[in-house]
C-alpha cells in the first residue's frame, strides 16, 4: 500500500498531471470567470442576481441547441448570451423597474431556468444526449511552443482571449469611465446618482442585462466547449460559486479572474488526481470548492464586501 | 379611565406580515366587515398566483405539444384518486416540516437556503444509526432517531449562523455552500461507513418495516404526518403568542430596533437558525422513517426548493401553509404520473413552482399599490380598459 502511494506521489508532478491541472483549471474557470464578471457588474450596481444559476443553464441550453443545429460555435455563444439575457429581462422588469424582491425573483429564475431547460431537453432528445465536435482553437504564435504548458494554455478558443481582454476592459471601465462611476454610484448611494441627473433604473437595467448575457455566455462555454453536451442542471452550483467569488473579490475584475481560476483548478483536481493514480471519491472532490469558499469566508469574513444598496430596490421618492 | 372607553374596538393584529395600515372602524360591525375584506383580499392574493401559474403551465404544455387537460387530470388521478391521496399526505409530511422550518427563520428576515444539506445529513445519519438501534424498544429508537436528525440539521446551520451573527456575512451564500458540502458528506457517508455490504448498489441497510413509523389505524398514512401537523400548530403558537415569536418578528422588521430595545440579536439569529435546521432535520426523519426506510447514494429529493413559494403565499403563517402544502403534495405526487404519461421530466413541476413565485411577486406588487390607495392596474392599463367601460360607468354614476 505504502509503495503504491509513493508511486502515486511521484506521479503528481508528472507532465500529464500538471497539464491537466492547469488546462482543466482554465477550462473550468472560464465559465466561472464570465459569470462572475457579469455578477460583479450587477452587484456593483446594487442588483443581487441569485438567478445566475438559471441564466447559466438557459445560456448553456440555448447555446448548445444553436451550436448543434447551426453547426457554428460562434453563433452558439451569441445565442447563449441571448438566452441568459432573456432570463435577466425578468429580473430587470420585476426587480429593477417594479422594485420587487430580488431574492425571491432570483430563486424563481433559478428554478425556472433549471426546470425549463430540463423539460425542453427531455422533450427534444428524451434520454439521449447528443454531442458536439471538438471546439476550434486559435494558437498564439511562439507562446504555444513553450514546452509542457504551452500547447495546453496558449491554444484556446478565441473567446477565452476575448474574456481576458474584457476583464481588463471592465477593470478600466469601473475605475476610469463615467459609466463605471454611475454603476458604482447605483450600488453605493442611488439617491446621489439620481440627484446627479442619471437614471438609477436605467443604469441598473443595463447592468442586470449584461449580467444575464455574461452568465449565458458562461453557460454556453460550459456546454459547447467545456462538456460538448448539454445535461440538465449541468452547472451544479457554479452560479452560486460565481456570486461568492464576486463577493470575496469585492467586485474587482482582476481579483474575480484570479478567484475564478482558483476555483476552476479546484474543480479540475479530480481528473488530475485520477491521472496521477490517486483515487479519491468524486464526492470529496466535488465538495472541495465549497469547502474552500467556507474556509475563505471564515478567514476573510470581515473583508468580504457588498455595496450598501445591494438588493435594495430603488424607488424614486420612497424613504 | 374615561378615555379608554372612547377608544373604538381595533381589529386584532391577525397576521403580522400583511402590512395593513391600522384601520380604526366606527363600530364593531364595520371592523368585522373590514377584517373579512382583509382576509378575503389575502385569500385572493394567495390563490390567484397559483391559478395563473397553472394556466401558464398549461399554455407551456400546449407549446410543447402535450395535452394540458390530460396532464392536469393525470395529476388528479395520481394525487387523489384510488387511495393515492394517502401517498400525497405522506409526501406532505416532510414538505410541511420544511415549510415550518423556513417560516420560523423567514420571519426573522433571515434566509436559510441550505435545507437540502440539512435534510440529507439528517437522513444519512438516521439510516446509518438505525441498524444499531434494532434491539431497543421501538418508541425509544424512533424518538432517538428524530432527535439525531434534528440535531444534525441544526448543527449544519451553525457556521452560517455564527458568520451571520458575528460578521453579518450574507447567509444566503453561506447556507447554500454548506448545503453543497452537506450533500457531499451525506453521499460519502452512504457510500462509505453506512453502506450495506450485501448489495452492489451504494445504499444503506433497509430499516425493517416494524421499526419504521407506525401508521394511523385504518390508513396507510404514517404518524409522521401528525407530527408535522403538530409542529405547524406549535410553531404557529410560538410565533404569534410568545416572547420568542415577537422577538423574531421585531428582528425581521428592523434589526436596529431589535438591538435598541435590548434583544440579544446575535443569540436570536443563532437560535432561529438552530430551530429552522432542527425542523428540516425532523422532515428528514419523517421521510426516511415513514416512507423510504433506507437511503441511496446521490438521492436528493430537493423538497425545500419547491416549498419556498408556499411559505410566502401563506404569508409566513405556520398554519396557513398547511393547505398550500397539501395542494403541492397532491401536485407533486400526481405530477410524477402526469409527467411520465406526457413523456416529460418531472422537472416540469419546477417550472410550475417558479411561475407561482413570479406571479406571487407581481400580485403582491399590485396588492401593495392597492393597499396604498392605488389600483390593481397600472395607469396605462386602466385607461385602456376604461374606454369600453365608460358608458356603463357613466350610467352607474347617474344612479348614484
Amino acid at each position: 500500500m505504502i509503495v503504491l502511494h509513493l508511486a502515486a506521489a511521484s506521479n503528481i508532478f508528472s507532465k500529464a498531471v500538471l497539464t491537466s491541472l492547469v488546462a482543466g483549471g482554465l477550462l473550468a474557470g472560464v465559465p466561472l470567470m464570465f459569470t462572475a464578471l457579469g455578477e460583479s457588474i450587477s452587484e456593483r450596481a446594487g442588483v443581487l442576481n441569485l438567478g445566475l444559476e438559471g441564466m447559466m443553464l438557459l445560456g448553456a441550453y440555448v447555446g448548445f441547441i444553436v451550436a448543434y443545429y447551426v453547426h457554428s460555435q460562434t453563433l452558439g455563444f451569441v445565442a447563449g448570451m441571448g438566452g441568459g439575457a432573456i432570463g435577466s429581462v425578468l429580473m430587470v422588469v420585476l426587480c429593477v423597474w417594479l422594485g420587487l424582491d430580488q431574492i425571491v425573483v432570483g430563486i424563481a429564475i433559478t428554478l425556472a431556468g433549471g426546470g425549463i431547460t430540463s423539460v425542453l431537453q427531455g422533450a427534444q432528445f428524451g434520454t439521449s444526449y447528443p454531442r458536439l465536435g471538438a471546439p476550434a482553437t486559435a494558437a498564439i504564435p511562439l507562446l504555444d511552443k513553450i514546452p509542457v504548458l504551452g500547447p495546453s494554455l496558449f491554444d484556446q478558443p478565441v473567446l477565452v482571449y476575448l474574456g481576458f481582454a474584457f476583464a481588463g476592459f471592465l477593470a478600466w471601465a469601473f475605475r476610469a469611465t463615467n459609466l463605471g462611476l454611475n454603476l458604482r454610484a447605483a450600488g453605493e448611494k442611488p439617491e446621489a446618482l439620481d440627484a446627479a441627473g442619471v437614471s438609477v433604473v436605467g443604469t441598473r437595467s443595463w447592468a442586470a442585462l449584461s449580467t444575464g448575457a455574461l452568465a449565458g455566455l458562461g453557460g454556453a462555454y460550459l456546454s459547447i466547449v467545456g462538456a460538448g453536451i448539454f445535461t440538465p442542471f449541468m452547472t451544479q452550483g457554479q452560479g452560486y460559486m460565481a456570486i461568492v467569488i464576486t463577493m470575496l473579490a469585492r467586485g474587482k475584475p482582476v481579483w474575480v479572474v484570479l478567484g475564478s481560476f482558483l476555483f476552476g483548478i479546484s474543480l479540475s483536481i479530480a481528473t488530475a488526481l485520477q491521472l496521477a493514480g490517486v483515487n479519491i471519491s468524486t464526492d470529496v472532490i466535488n465538495m472541495l470548492p465549497f469547502i474552500a469558499i467556507i474556509v475563505a469566508l471564515l478567514v476573510f469574513a470581515r473583508r468580504s464586501y457588498l455595496p450598501p444598496a445591494l438588493a435594495v430596490p430603488y424607488l424614486r421618492g420612497a424613504r | 379611565m374615561s378615555d379608554s372607553v372612547s377608544i373604538p374596538a381595533q381589529p386584532e393584529p391577525t397576521d403580522v406580515i400583511v402590512a395593513q395600515p391600522p384601520r380604526v372602524g366606527r363600530g364593531s360591525g364595520r371592523v368585522r366587515s373590514r377584517r373579512a375584506a382583509a382576509a378575503g383580499d389575502a385569500l385572493v392574493r394567495s390563490l390567484v398566483p397559483v391559478i395563473l401559474a397553472l394556466i401558464a403551465g398549461g399554455l407551456l404544455l400546449l407549446i410543447l405539444g402535450r395535452d394540458p387537460v390530460s396532464f392536469y387530470s393525470d395529476i388528479w388521478k395520481g394525487g387523489i384518486q384510488q387511495g393515492s391521496w394517502e401517498d400525497s399526505a405522506m409526501r406532505g409530511a416532510p414538505l410541511l416540516l420544511i415549510a415550518v422550518g423556513l417560516t420560523v427563520i423567514f420571519r426573522a428576515n433571515i434566509w436559510n437556503l441550505g435545507y437540502d444539506g440539512q435534510f440529507l445529513i439528517g437522513a444519512a445519519l438516521i439510516t446509518g444509526i438505525a441498524p444499531h438501534l434494532l434491539s431497543t424498544p421501538n418508541a425509544v429508537s424512533l424518538v432517538v432517531m428524530f432527535l439525531v436528525a434534528m440535531a444534525a440539521g441544526a448543527a449544519w446551520t451553525i457556521i452560517p449562523a455564527l458568520l451571520k451573527s458575528r460578521y453579518e456575512t450574507n447567509e444566503i451564500i453561506t447556507t447554500l455552500m454548506m448545503s453543497f458540502i452537506g450533500i457531499g458528506v451525506a453521499n460519502i457517508l452512504v457510500k462509505g461507513p453506512f453502506q450495506d455490504p450485501t448489495v452492489n448498489i451504494p445504499q444503506t441497510r433497509v430499516i425493517p418495516l416494524d421499526h419504521m413509523l407506525p401508521s394511523i389505524p385504518g390508513t396507510r398514512i404514517h404518524v409522521g404526518v401528525l407530527v408535522a401537523l403538530a409542529a405547524a400548530l406549535i410553531a404557529h403558537f410560538v410565533l404569534t403568542r410568545t416572547a420568542f415569536g415577537l422577538r423574531l418578528h421585531v428582528l425581521g422588521s428592523n434589526p436596529r430596533a431589535a438591538a435598541h430595545i435590548g434583544i440579544n440579536v446575535r443569540r436570536l439569529i443563532v437560535s432561529a437558525f438552530l430551530v429552522s435546521g432542527a425542523l428540516v432535520g425532523a422532515a428528514a426523519a419523517a421521510d426516511i422513517l415513514g416512507v423510504w426506510g433506507y437511503m441511496r447514494a446521490n438521492w436528493n429529493p430537493a423538497y425545500g426548493d419547491t416549498v419556498i413559494p408556499f411559505v410566502f403565499l401563506a404569508r409566513l403563517n405556520a398554519v396557513a401553509v398547511i393547505p398550500f402544502i397539501a395542494f403541492f403534495a397532491v401536485l407533486s405526487n400526481g405530477g410524477d404520473l402526469a409527467a411520465s404519461n406526457a413523456h416529460l421530466p418531472t422537472d416540469f413541476l419546477l417550472v410550475l413552482v417558479a411561475l407561482i413565485l413570479l406571479f406571487m411577486t407581481v400580485i403582491e406588487y399590485l396588492g401593495r399599490r392597492r393597499g396604498l390607495g392605488g389600483s390593481y392596474l397600472t395607469p396605462g392599463l386602466r385607461a385602456a380598459l376604461r374606454v369600453p367601460l365608460l358608458r356603463r360607468r357613466r350610467a352607474s354614476e347617474v344612479c348614484r
